[in-house]
Protein backbone atom coordinates (compact mmCIF):
# COMPACT_ATOMS: atom_id res chain seq x y z
CA UNK A 1 0.00 0.00 0.00
CA UNK A 2 2.74 2.43 1.05
CA UNK A 3 4.70 1.65 -2.12
CA UNK A 4 1.60 2.21 -4.22
CA UNK A 5 0.96 5.52 -2.49
CA UNK A 6 4.52 6.60 -3.20
CA UNK A 7 4.02 5.73 -6.87
CA UNK A 8 0.77 7.72 -6.99
CA UNK A 9 2.39 10.71 -5.30
CA UNK A 10 5.33 10.48 -7.70
CA UNK A 11 2.87 10.53 -10.60
CA UNK A 12 1.04 13.57 -9.22
CA UNK A 13 4.12 15.60 -8.40
CA UNK A 14 5.94 14.65 -11.60
CA UNK A 15 3.30 16.31 -13.77
CA UNK A 16 3.98 20.01 -14.46
CA UNK A 17 0.26 20.92 -14.26
CA UNK A 18 0.27 19.96 -10.57
CA UNK A 19 2.36 23.04 -9.92
CA UNK A 20 -0.09 25.36 -11.69
CA UNK A 21 -2.16 25.36 -8.49
CA UNK A 22 0.88 26.20 -6.34
CA UNK A 23 1.79 29.00 -8.77
CA UNK A 24 -1.78 30.33 -8.83
CA UNK A 25 -1.94 30.45 -5.04
CA UNK A 26 1.44 32.18 -4.80
CA UNK A 27 0.33 34.76 -7.40
CA UNK A 28 -3.00 35.52 -5.71
CA UNK A 29 -1.46 35.77 -2.24
CA UNK A 30 1.37 37.97 -3.51
CA UNK A 31 -1.02 40.29 -5.40
CA UNK A 32 -3.28 40.73 -2.37
CA UNK A 33 -0.31 41.38 -0.09
CA UNK A 34 1.18 43.97 -2.48
CA UNK A 35 -2.19 45.71 -2.89
CA UNK A 36 -2.77 45.91 0.87
CA UNK A 37 0.80 46.95 1.58
CA UNK A 38 0.57 49.96 -0.71
CA UNK A 39 -3.13 50.82 -0.58
CA UNK A 40 -4.34 49.11 2.56
CA UNK A 41 -5.58 52.34 4.12
CA UNK A 42 -8.16 52.79 1.36
CA UNK A 43 -9.32 49.24 2.03
CA UNK A 44 -9.66 49.99 5.76
CA UNK A 45 -11.54 53.21 4.94
CA UNK A 46 -13.97 51.18 2.85
CA UNK A 47 -14.48 48.58 5.58
CA UNK A 48 -14.83 51.17 8.32
CA UNK A 49 -16.96 53.66 6.39
CA UNK A 50 -19.94 52.49 8.41
CA UNK A 51 -18.24 53.41 11.65
CA UNK A 52 -16.54 56.65 10.68
CA UNK A 53 -19.43 58.66 12.13
CA UNK A 54 -18.88 57.24 15.60
CA UNK A 55 -15.16 56.46 15.82
CA UNK A 56 -11.85 58.09 14.98
CA UNK A 57 -9.55 56.12 12.71
CA UNK A 58 -6.03 57.52 12.82
CA UNK A 59 -3.27 56.36 10.49
CA UNK A 60 -1.74 54.55 13.44
CA UNK A 61 -5.01 52.64 13.95
CA UNK A 62 -5.12 51.67 10.27
CA UNK A 63 -1.50 50.50 10.31
CA UNK A 64 -2.13 48.38 13.37
CA UNK A 65 -5.35 46.98 11.92
CA UNK A 66 -3.61 45.94 8.70
CA UNK A 67 -1.48 43.32 10.39
CA UNK A 68 -0.52 39.85 9.17
CA UNK A 69 -3.45 38.17 10.89
CA UNK A 70 -6.07 40.35 9.17
CA UNK A 71 -4.32 40.06 5.80
CA UNK A 72 -4.31 36.27 6.09
CA UNK A 73 -8.02 36.32 6.94
CA UNK A 74 -8.74 38.45 3.85
CA UNK A 75 -6.69 36.05 1.69
CA UNK A 76 -8.44 32.98 3.09
CA UNK A 77 -11.81 34.65 2.55
CA UNK A 78 -10.92 35.09 -1.11
CA UNK A 79 -8.96 31.93 -1.78
CA UNK A 80 -11.00 29.29 -0.06
CA UNK A 81 -13.74 29.99 -2.60
CA UNK A 82 -11.33 29.38 -5.51
CA UNK A 83 -9.36 26.54 -3.95
CA UNK A 84 -11.94 23.84 -4.81
CA UNK A 85 -11.10 24.30 -8.50
CA UNK A 86 -7.43 23.65 -7.81
CA UNK A 87 -8.23 20.62 -5.68
CA UNK A 88 -10.61 19.23 -8.30
CA UNK A 89 -7.84 19.45 -10.91
CA UNK A 90 -6.04 16.50 -9.34
CA UNK A 91 -8.86 14.57 -7.65
CA UNK A 92 -11.05 14.71 -10.77
CA UNK A 93 -8.16 13.32 -12.80
CA UNK A 94 -7.21 10.43 -10.52
CA UNK A 95 -9.42 7.67 -12.03
CA UNK A 96 -10.70 9.37 -15.19
CA UNK A 97 -7.12 10.34 -16.15
CA UNK A 98 -5.99 6.71 -15.94
CA UNK A 99 -9.02 5.66 -18.00
CA UNK A 100 -8.26 8.34 -20.55
CA UNK A 101 -4.65 7.25 -20.91
CA UNK A 102 -5.71 3.59 -21.08
CA UNK A 103 -3.65 2.60 -18.04
CA UNK A 104 -6.49 1.84 -15.61
CA UNK A 105 -6.86 -1.82 -16.57
CA UNK A 106 -3.09 -2.24 -16.47
CA UNK A 107 -2.92 -0.68 -13.01
CA UNK A 108 -5.51 -3.13 -11.75
CA UNK A 109 -3.42 -6.10 -12.82
CA UNK A 110 -1.25 -5.44 -9.76
CA UNK A 111 -1.91 -7.69 -6.75
CA UNK A 112 -4.09 -5.17 -4.92
CA UNK A 113 -7.84 -5.12 -4.48
CA UNK A 114 -9.92 -2.44 -6.14
CA UNK A 115 -10.76 -1.01 -2.70
CA UNK A 116 -7.07 -0.73 -1.84
CA UNK A 117 -6.42 0.86 -5.22
CA UNK A 118 -9.15 3.43 -4.58
CA UNK A 119 -7.85 4.07 -1.07
CA UNK A 120 -4.38 4.79 -2.41
CA UNK A 121 -5.70 7.03 -5.20
CA UNK A 122 -7.83 9.01 -2.74
CA UNK A 123 -5.03 9.22 -0.18
CA UNK A 124 -2.74 10.68 -2.88
CA UNK A 125 -5.41 13.34 -3.68
CA UNK A 126 -5.68 14.17 0.03
CA UNK A 127 -1.89 14.51 0.33
CA UNK A 128 -1.94 16.89 -2.64
CA UNK A 129 -4.77 18.90 -1.01
CA UNK A 130 -2.84 19.12 2.26
CA UNK A 131 0.33 20.17 0.45
CA UNK A 132 -1.60 22.92 -1.30
CA UNK A 133 -3.07 24.09 2.00
CA UNK A 134 0.30 24.06 3.77
CA UNK A 135 1.72 26.08 0.87
CA UNK A 136 -1.11 28.57 1.24
CA UNK A 137 -0.67 28.75 5.04
CA UNK A 138 3.04 29.39 4.62
CA UNK A 139 2.49 32.22 2.16
CA UNK A 140 -0.72 33.74 3.48
CA UNK A 141 -0.14 33.46 7.21
CA UNK A 142 3.61 33.42 7.78
CA UNK A 143 4.33 35.57 4.72
CA UNK A 144 1.82 38.20 5.87
CA UNK A 145 3.12 38.05 9.44
CA UNK A 146 6.59 38.71 8.07
CA UNK A 147 5.52 41.59 5.81
CA UNK A 148 2.86 43.25 7.97
CA UNK A 149 3.82 42.16 11.50
CA UNK A 150 1.31 41.05 14.11
CA UNK A 151 -1.19 42.81 16.32
CA UNK A 152 -4.69 42.31 17.65
CA UNK A 153 -7.01 40.80 15.07
CA UNK A 154 -10.28 42.42 14.04
CA UNK A 155 -12.88 40.40 12.14
CA UNK A 156 -15.77 42.21 10.51
CA UNK A 157 -19.10 40.40 10.39
CA UNK A 158 -22.23 41.70 8.77
CA UNK A 159 -23.72 42.72 12.13
CA UNK A 160 -20.74 43.14 14.41
CA UNK A 161 -17.03 43.33 15.00
CA UNK A 162 -14.91 40.72 16.76
CA UNK A 163 -11.57 41.69 18.24
CA UNK A 164 -8.99 39.29 19.61
CA UNK A 165 -5.68 39.93 21.38
CA UNK A 166 -2.65 38.98 19.28
CA UNK A 167 -1.63 36.12 21.62
CA UNK A 168 -5.10 34.63 21.12
CA UNK A 169 -4.95 34.35 17.31
CA UNK A 170 -2.35 31.83 16.16
CA UNK A 171 -4.07 28.76 17.62
CA UNK A 172 -7.26 29.85 15.83
CA UNK A 173 -5.40 29.77 12.51
CA UNK A 174 -4.06 26.28 13.28
CA UNK A 175 -7.65 25.16 13.95
CA UNK A 176 -8.98 27.02 10.89
CA UNK A 177 -6.40 25.47 8.54
CA UNK A 178 -7.15 22.05 10.03
CA UNK A 179 -10.83 22.66 9.33
CA UNK A 180 -10.08 23.94 5.81
CA UNK A 181 -8.18 20.69 5.16
CA UNK A 182 -11.35 18.71 5.91
CA UNK A 183 -13.47 21.14 3.82
CA UNK A 184 -11.20 20.81 0.79
CA UNK A 185 -11.00 17.05 1.24
CA UNK A 186 -14.80 17.05 0.84
CA UNK A 187 -14.41 18.71 -2.56
CA UNK A 188 -11.61 16.29 -3.35
CA UNK A 189 -13.88 13.35 -2.45
CA UNK A 190 -16.66 14.73 -4.68
CA UNK A 191 -14.28 15.14 -7.63
CA UNK A 192 -12.91 11.66 -6.92
CA UNK A 193 -16.42 10.19 -6.99
CA UNK A 194 -17.26 11.92 -10.27
CA UNK A 195 -13.94 10.76 -11.67
CA UNK A 196 -15.10 7.13 -11.38
CA UNK A 197 -17.93 7.77 -13.83
CA UNK A 198 -15.86 9.46 -16.53
CA UNK A 199 -13.19 8.47 -18.97
CA UNK A 200 -11.92 11.99 -19.45
CA UNK A 201 -10.77 14.18 -16.56
CA UNK A 202 -12.31 17.42 -17.92
CA UNK A 203 -15.83 16.17 -17.14
CA UNK A 204 -15.34 15.49 -13.40
CA UNK A 205 -13.35 18.71 -12.94
CA UNK A 206 -16.03 20.87 -14.57
CA UNK A 207 -18.86 18.97 -12.90
CA UNK A 208 -17.21 19.41 -9.47
CA UNK A 209 -16.73 23.12 -10.03
CA UNK A 210 -20.31 23.52 -11.26
CA UNK A 211 -21.66 21.78 -8.17
CA UNK A 212 -19.46 23.86 -5.86
CA UNK A 213 -20.46 27.12 -7.59
CA UNK A 214 -24.21 26.37 -7.55
CA UNK A 215 -24.11 25.18 -3.94
CA UNK A 216 -22.01 28.19 -2.86
CA UNK A 217 -24.49 30.59 -4.45
CA UNK A 218 -27.35 28.79 -2.70
CA UNK A 219 -25.43 28.88 0.60
CA UNK A 220 -24.82 32.62 0.38
CA UNK A 221 -28.30 33.61 -0.79
CA UNK A 222 -30.56 35.07 1.87
CA UNK A 223 -33.84 33.50 0.86
CA UNK A 224 -35.84 32.30 3.89
CA UNK A 225 -37.33 29.30 2.09
CA UNK A 226 -33.81 27.88 1.53
CA UNK A 227 -32.49 28.72 5.00
CA UNK A 228 -33.99 25.70 6.73
CA UNK A 229 -34.78 23.43 3.81
CA UNK A 230 -31.70 23.35 1.60
CA UNK A 231 -28.83 25.30 3.16
CA UNK A 232 -28.20 23.07 6.21
CA UNK A 233 -27.68 20.07 3.91
CA UNK A 234 -25.30 21.65 1.43
CA UNK A 235 -21.66 20.88 2.16
CA UNK A 236 -20.73 24.37 0.92
CA UNK A 237 -22.73 25.91 3.82
CA UNK A 238 -20.35 24.13 6.20
CA UNK A 239 -17.13 24.80 4.28
CA UNK A 240 -16.98 28.37 5.66
CA UNK A 241 -17.25 27.18 9.26
CA UNK A 242 -13.48 27.71 9.68
CA UNK A 243 -14.53 31.30 10.39
CA UNK A 244 -16.29 30.06 13.51
CA UNK A 245 -12.85 29.87 15.16
CA UNK A 246 -12.60 33.66 14.80
CA UNK A 247 -16.01 34.39 16.33
CA UNK A 248 -15.43 34.96 20.03
CA UNK A 249 -17.57 34.99 23.14
CA UNK A 250 -17.96 38.21 25.11
CA UNK A 251 -19.18 38.99 28.60
CA UNK A 252 -22.29 41.07 29.34
CA UNK A 253 -20.33 44.29 28.77
CA UNK A 254 -18.98 43.25 25.38
CA UNK A 255 -15.47 42.37 26.58
CA UNK A 256 -13.89 39.57 24.56
CA UNK A 257 -13.23 36.36 26.49
CA UNK A 258 -9.74 35.21 25.52
CA UNK A 259 -9.49 31.67 24.16
CA UNK A 260 -13.24 31.36 23.59
CA UNK A 261 -15.22 30.33 20.52
CA UNK A 262 -18.73 31.74 20.16
CA UNK A 263 -20.40 28.52 19.02
CA UNK A 264 -18.01 25.56 19.11
CA UNK A 265 -20.80 22.93 18.96
CA UNK A 266 -21.98 24.43 15.65
CA UNK A 267 -18.44 24.33 14.22
CA UNK A 268 -18.04 20.72 15.34
CA UNK A 269 -21.44 19.85 13.87
CA UNK A 270 -20.38 21.38 10.55
CA UNK A 271 -17.12 19.40 10.76
CA UNK A 272 -19.10 16.21 11.36
CA UNK A 273 -21.31 16.93 8.35
CA UNK A 274 -18.24 17.40 6.12
CA UNK A 275 -16.68 14.15 7.40
CA UNK A 276 -20.00 12.39 6.68
CA UNK A 277 -19.93 13.80 3.12
CA UNK A 278 -16.34 12.56 2.66
CA UNK A 279 -17.31 9.08 3.84
CA UNK A 280 -20.41 9.12 1.61
CA UNK A 281 -18.57 10.29 -1.53
CA UNK A 282 -15.61 7.97 -1.04
CA UNK A 283 -17.61 4.86 -0.15
CA UNK A 284 -19.93 5.48 -3.12
CA UNK A 285 -16.89 5.85 -5.37
CA UNK A 286 -15.46 2.55 -4.07
CA UNK A 287 -18.81 0.80 -4.40
CA UNK A 288 -19.27 1.99 -8.01
CA UNK A 289 -15.66 1.21 -8.93
CA UNK A 290 -15.85 -2.32 -7.51
CA UNK A 291 -18.87 -3.01 -9.69
CA UNK A 292 -17.53 -1.21 -12.75
CA UNK A 293 -16.65 -3.05 -15.89
CA UNK A 294 -13.22 -1.65 -16.70
CA UNK A 295 -12.60 -1.60 -20.41
CA UNK A 296 -9.70 0.87 -20.75
CA UNK B 1 -47.46 97.23 48.25
CA UNK B 2 -44.72 97.03 50.88
CA UNK B 3 -45.24 93.28 51.16
CA UNK B 4 -44.86 92.80 47.38
CA UNK B 5 -41.65 94.87 47.44
CA UNK B 6 -40.14 92.74 50.22
CA UNK B 7 -41.14 89.49 48.54
CA UNK B 8 -39.56 90.72 45.27
CA UNK B 9 -36.43 91.82 47.12
CA UNK B 10 -36.20 88.41 48.86
CA UNK B 11 -36.53 86.51 45.55
CA UNK B 12 -33.88 88.75 43.93
CA UNK B 13 -31.46 88.24 46.85
CA UNK B 14 -31.98 84.47 46.94
CA UNK B 15 -31.55 84.00 43.19
CA UNK B 16 -28.68 86.43 42.76
CA UNK B 17 -26.78 84.87 45.68
CA UNK B 18 -27.43 81.38 44.29
CA UNK B 19 -26.14 82.51 40.85
CA UNK B 20 -23.10 83.97 42.50
CA UNK B 21 -22.47 80.76 44.35
CA UNK B 22 -22.71 78.74 41.12
CA UNK B 23 -20.17 81.03 39.49
CA UNK B 24 -17.91 80.65 42.51
CA UNK B 25 -18.18 76.89 42.33
CA UNK B 26 -17.36 76.91 38.63
CA UNK B 27 -14.38 79.18 39.24
CA UNK B 28 -13.06 76.89 41.97
CA UNK B 29 -13.47 73.85 39.71
CA UNK B 30 -11.72 75.69 36.86
CA UNK B 31 -8.90 76.80 39.14
CA UNK B 32 -8.29 73.19 40.12
CA UNK B 33 -8.24 72.03 36.50
CA UNK B 34 -5.96 74.88 35.48
CA UNK B 35 -3.25 73.58 37.77
CA UNK B 36 -2.69 70.91 35.13
CA UNK B 37 -0.76 72.03 32.05
CA UNK B 38 -0.21 68.52 30.73
CA UNK B 39 -0.31 64.93 31.85
CA UNK B 40 0.44 61.42 30.78
CA UNK B 41 -1.74 58.76 32.33
CA UNK B 42 -1.68 54.98 32.23
CA UNK B 43 -4.90 53.06 32.40
CA UNK B 44 -7.12 50.24 31.26
CA UNK B 45 -9.85 50.92 28.73
CA UNK B 46 -13.02 48.92 28.42
CA UNK B 47 -15.19 49.39 25.31
CA UNK B 48 -18.88 48.64 25.59
CA UNK B 49 -20.60 49.09 22.22
CA UNK B 50 -23.48 46.83 21.21
CA UNK B 51 -21.87 45.65 17.95
CA UNK B 52 -18.23 45.44 19.11
CA UNK B 53 -16.60 42.66 21.07
CA UNK B 54 -13.26 44.02 22.24
CA UNK B 55 -10.73 43.03 24.88
CA UNK B 56 -9.71 45.34 27.73
CA UNK B 57 -6.87 47.51 26.45
CA UNK B 58 -3.84 48.99 28.19
CA UNK B 59 -3.84 52.64 27.16
CA UNK B 60 -1.85 55.78 27.68
CA UNK B 61 -3.74 59.07 27.71
CA UNK B 62 -1.85 62.24 26.87
CA UNK B 63 -3.16 65.74 27.52
CA UNK B 64 -1.76 69.17 26.86
CA UNK B 65 -3.39 72.56 27.33
CA UNK B 66 -5.63 73.92 25.99
CA UNK B 67 -7.43 71.00 24.35
CA UNK B 68 -5.03 68.38 23.01
CA UNK B 69 -5.87 64.86 24.05
CA UNK B 70 -4.77 61.52 22.69
CA UNK B 71 -5.62 57.97 23.74
CA UNK B 72 -2.96 55.49 22.63
CA UNK B 73 -3.25 51.75 22.84
CA UNK B 74 0.39 50.93 23.48
CA UNK B 75 0.35 47.41 22.11
CA UNK B 76 -2.97 46.57 20.49
CA UNK B 77 -5.92 48.13 18.69
CA UNK B 78 -8.66 50.23 20.27
CA UNK B 79 -11.76 51.77 18.78
CA UNK B 80 -11.60 55.36 20.02
CA UNK B 81 -14.97 57.15 19.89
CA UNK B 82 -15.30 60.53 18.27
CA UNK B 83 -15.46 63.31 20.81
CA UNK B 84 -13.21 61.45 23.23
CA UNK B 85 -11.34 64.75 23.67
CA UNK B 86 -14.22 65.60 26.00
CA UNK B 87 -12.93 63.21 28.64
CA UNK B 88 -10.66 66.10 29.48
CA UNK B 89 -12.90 68.30 31.62
CA UNK B 90 -11.02 71.47 30.71
CA UNK B 91 -12.65 71.12 27.33
CA UNK B 92 -16.00 72.09 28.85
CA UNK B 93 -14.66 75.51 29.78
CA UNK B 94 -12.93 76.33 26.52
CA UNK B 95 -15.03 79.09 25.13
CA UNK B 96 -13.69 82.46 24.16
CA UNK B 97 -16.88 84.36 24.82
CA UNK B 98 -17.73 82.80 28.17
CA UNK B 99 -20.93 81.22 29.47
CA UNK B 100 -24.23 82.02 30.97
CA UNK B 101 -24.32 80.04 34.19
CA UNK B 102 -27.63 78.62 35.38
CA UNK B 103 -27.88 77.10 38.82
CA UNK B 104 -30.40 74.27 38.75
CA UNK B 105 -30.01 73.34 42.40
CA UNK B 106 -29.01 70.07 43.99
CA UNK B 107 -29.55 66.59 42.61
CA UNK B 108 -31.85 64.57 44.80
CA UNK B 109 -30.04 61.78 46.57
CA UNK B 110 -26.45 62.69 45.62
CA UNK B 111 -26.35 66.29 46.86
CA UNK B 112 -24.36 67.26 43.76
CA UNK B 113 -24.84 70.82 42.50
CA UNK B 114 -26.30 70.89 39.01
CA UNK B 115 -25.03 73.80 36.94
CA UNK B 116 -25.81 74.46 33.31
CA UNK B 117 -23.32 76.28 31.11
CA UNK B 118 -24.72 78.01 28.04
CA UNK B 119 -22.02 79.30 25.67
CA UNK B 120 -22.50 82.96 24.79
CA UNK B 121 -21.07 82.28 21.35
CA UNK B 122 -24.07 81.22 19.27
CA UNK B 123 -21.87 79.40 16.79
CA UNK B 124 -19.98 77.34 19.36
CA UNK B 125 -19.80 73.58 18.71
CA UNK B 126 -21.01 72.92 22.26
CA UNK B 127 -24.62 73.96 22.63
CA UNK B 128 -25.08 73.14 26.31
CA UNK B 129 -23.08 71.58 29.12
CA UNK B 130 -24.60 70.38 32.34
CA UNK B 131 -22.15 69.63 35.13
CA UNK B 132 -22.79 67.94 38.45
CA UNK B 133 -20.32 69.33 40.96
CA UNK B 134 -19.20 67.93 44.28
CA UNK B 135 -19.19 71.06 46.45
CA UNK B 136 -16.85 69.59 49.04
CA UNK B 137 -14.00 68.57 46.71
CA UNK B 138 -14.87 71.04 43.91
CA UNK B 139 -14.70 68.38 41.24
CA UNK B 140 -17.13 67.52 38.43
CA UNK B 141 -18.66 64.13 39.10
CA UNK B 142 -20.93 64.02 36.05
CA UNK B 143 -21.18 66.07 32.87
CA UNK B 144 -23.50 66.04 29.91
CA UNK B 145 -22.42 67.93 26.79
CA UNK B 146 -24.71 68.51 23.85
CA UNK B 147 -22.88 69.37 20.65
CA UNK B 148 -24.12 70.86 17.42
CA UNK B 149 -22.86 68.05 15.15
CA UNK B 150 -21.91 65.01 17.20
CA UNK B 151 -24.83 64.40 19.51
CA UNK B 152 -24.63 64.21 23.28
CA UNK B 153 -21.71 62.98 25.36
CA UNK B 154 -22.03 61.95 28.96
CA UNK B 155 -19.21 61.66 31.45
CA UNK B 156 -19.07 60.12 34.88
CA UNK B 157 -16.01 60.43 37.05
CA UNK B 158 -14.75 58.80 40.21
CA UNK B 159 -11.96 60.58 42.07
CA UNK B 160 -9.13 59.36 44.27
CA UNK B 161 -5.60 60.52 44.90
CA UNK B 162 -5.49 63.00 41.99
CA UNK B 163 -8.65 64.88 43.05
CA UNK B 164 -6.60 67.96 44.01
CA UNK B 165 -5.86 68.40 40.29
CA UNK B 166 -9.42 67.62 39.29
CA UNK B 167 -8.21 64.42 37.59
CA UNK B 168 -10.37 61.33 37.89
CA UNK B 169 -9.29 57.78 38.73
CA UNK B 170 -12.06 56.45 36.56
CA UNK B 171 -13.87 58.05 33.64
CA UNK B 172 -16.92 56.64 31.92
CA UNK B 173 -17.63 58.26 28.56
CA UNK B 174 -20.97 57.60 26.86
CA UNK B 175 -21.57 58.56 23.25
CA UNK B 176 -24.06 58.02 20.45
CA UNK B 177 -23.29 55.26 17.95
CA UNK B 178 -24.68 55.09 14.45
CA UNK B 179 -26.07 51.86 13.04
CA UNK B 180 -23.60 49.24 11.84
CA UNK B 181 -24.19 46.77 9.00
CA UNK B 182 -22.01 45.27 6.28
CA UNK B 183 -23.39 43.31 3.32
CA UNK B 184 -23.02 39.53 3.70
CA UNK B 185 -21.60 39.49 0.18
CA UNK B 186 -18.50 41.21 1.59
CA UNK B 187 -18.15 39.38 4.88
CA UNK B 188 -19.21 35.84 3.76
CA UNK B 189 -20.31 35.14 7.33
CA UNK B 190 -20.56 31.62 8.66
CA UNK B 191 -24.17 31.06 9.62
CA UNK B 192 -24.08 28.62 12.53
CA UNK B 193 -27.86 28.30 12.55
CA UNK B 194 -28.23 30.06 15.90
CA UNK B 195 -29.47 33.33 14.44
CA UNK B 196 -31.35 35.21 17.11
CA UNK B 197 -34.39 37.24 16.22
CA UNK B 198 -33.39 40.77 17.15
CA UNK B 199 -35.58 43.84 16.97
CA UNK B 200 -34.91 45.74 13.75
CA UNK B 201 -33.49 48.76 15.57
CA UNK B 202 -31.24 46.78 17.91
CA UNK B 203 -28.04 47.99 16.30
CA UNK B 204 -29.29 51.45 15.47
CA UNK B 205 -28.52 54.65 17.33
CA UNK B 206 -27.50 53.02 20.58
CA UNK B 207 -25.33 54.52 23.27
CA UNK B 208 -21.77 53.29 23.41
CA UNK B 209 -19.59 53.53 26.48
CA UNK B 210 -15.87 53.65 27.06
CA UNK B 211 -14.49 53.30 30.57
CA UNK B 212 -10.92 54.24 31.44
CA UNK B 213 -9.56 53.28 34.84
CA UNK B 214 -6.34 55.17 35.47
CA UNK B 215 -3.54 53.64 37.47
CA UNK B 216 -1.10 56.58 37.47
CA UNK B 217 -0.75 60.16 36.25
CA UNK B 218 2.45 62.02 35.46
CA UNK B 219 1.41 65.66 35.82
CA UNK B 220 3.13 68.77 34.47
CA UNK B 221 6.29 67.00 33.35
CA UNK B 222 5.85 68.04 29.70
CA UNK B 223 4.32 66.13 26.80
CA UNK B 224 5.83 66.60 23.31
CA UNK B 225 3.51 67.85 20.57
CA UNK B 226 4.57 64.93 18.38
CA UNK B 227 2.40 62.65 20.55
CA UNK B 228 -0.75 64.33 19.26
CA UNK B 229 0.03 63.96 15.55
Amino acid sequence: MWKLLKIELFKIFKRPRTYIAFGAIAAIVFLIQVALKFDGKSYVDLLMSNLSGSFEFSDEFKNKLLNGYLICFVILNTLLIQMPLLVALIAGDSIAGEANMGTLRLSLTKPVSRTQYMLVKFAASVVYTLALLIWMAALALFGSMLIFGTNDMVVLRSEGIEQMKDFDVLWRYVAAFGYAAVALTTVSALAFLLSVFAENSIGPIIATMSIVIVFTILSEMNIPIYDKTIKPYLFTSHMVAWKGFFYVKADAEGTTINGSIENLPAVLRSLGILVAYIVLFFSTAVWVFRKKDILT
Amino acid sequence: MKRIFFIGLFIFIVFSSAGQAAEDIINKVKAKLEKVNDYEAKGKMKTNVVFIKAPIANVKVYYKKPNKLRINNESGISFIPKGSVNINLNNIFINTEGFDIIDVGKEAGTNLRIIKLLPKDENAEVVLSTVYVDEVQYVIKKAKTTTRENGTYELEMTYGKYAEYGLADKVSFSFNTKDYKLPKGITFDYDDGSKKEEPADKLKNKKGKVEITYSAYTINKGVPDSVFK
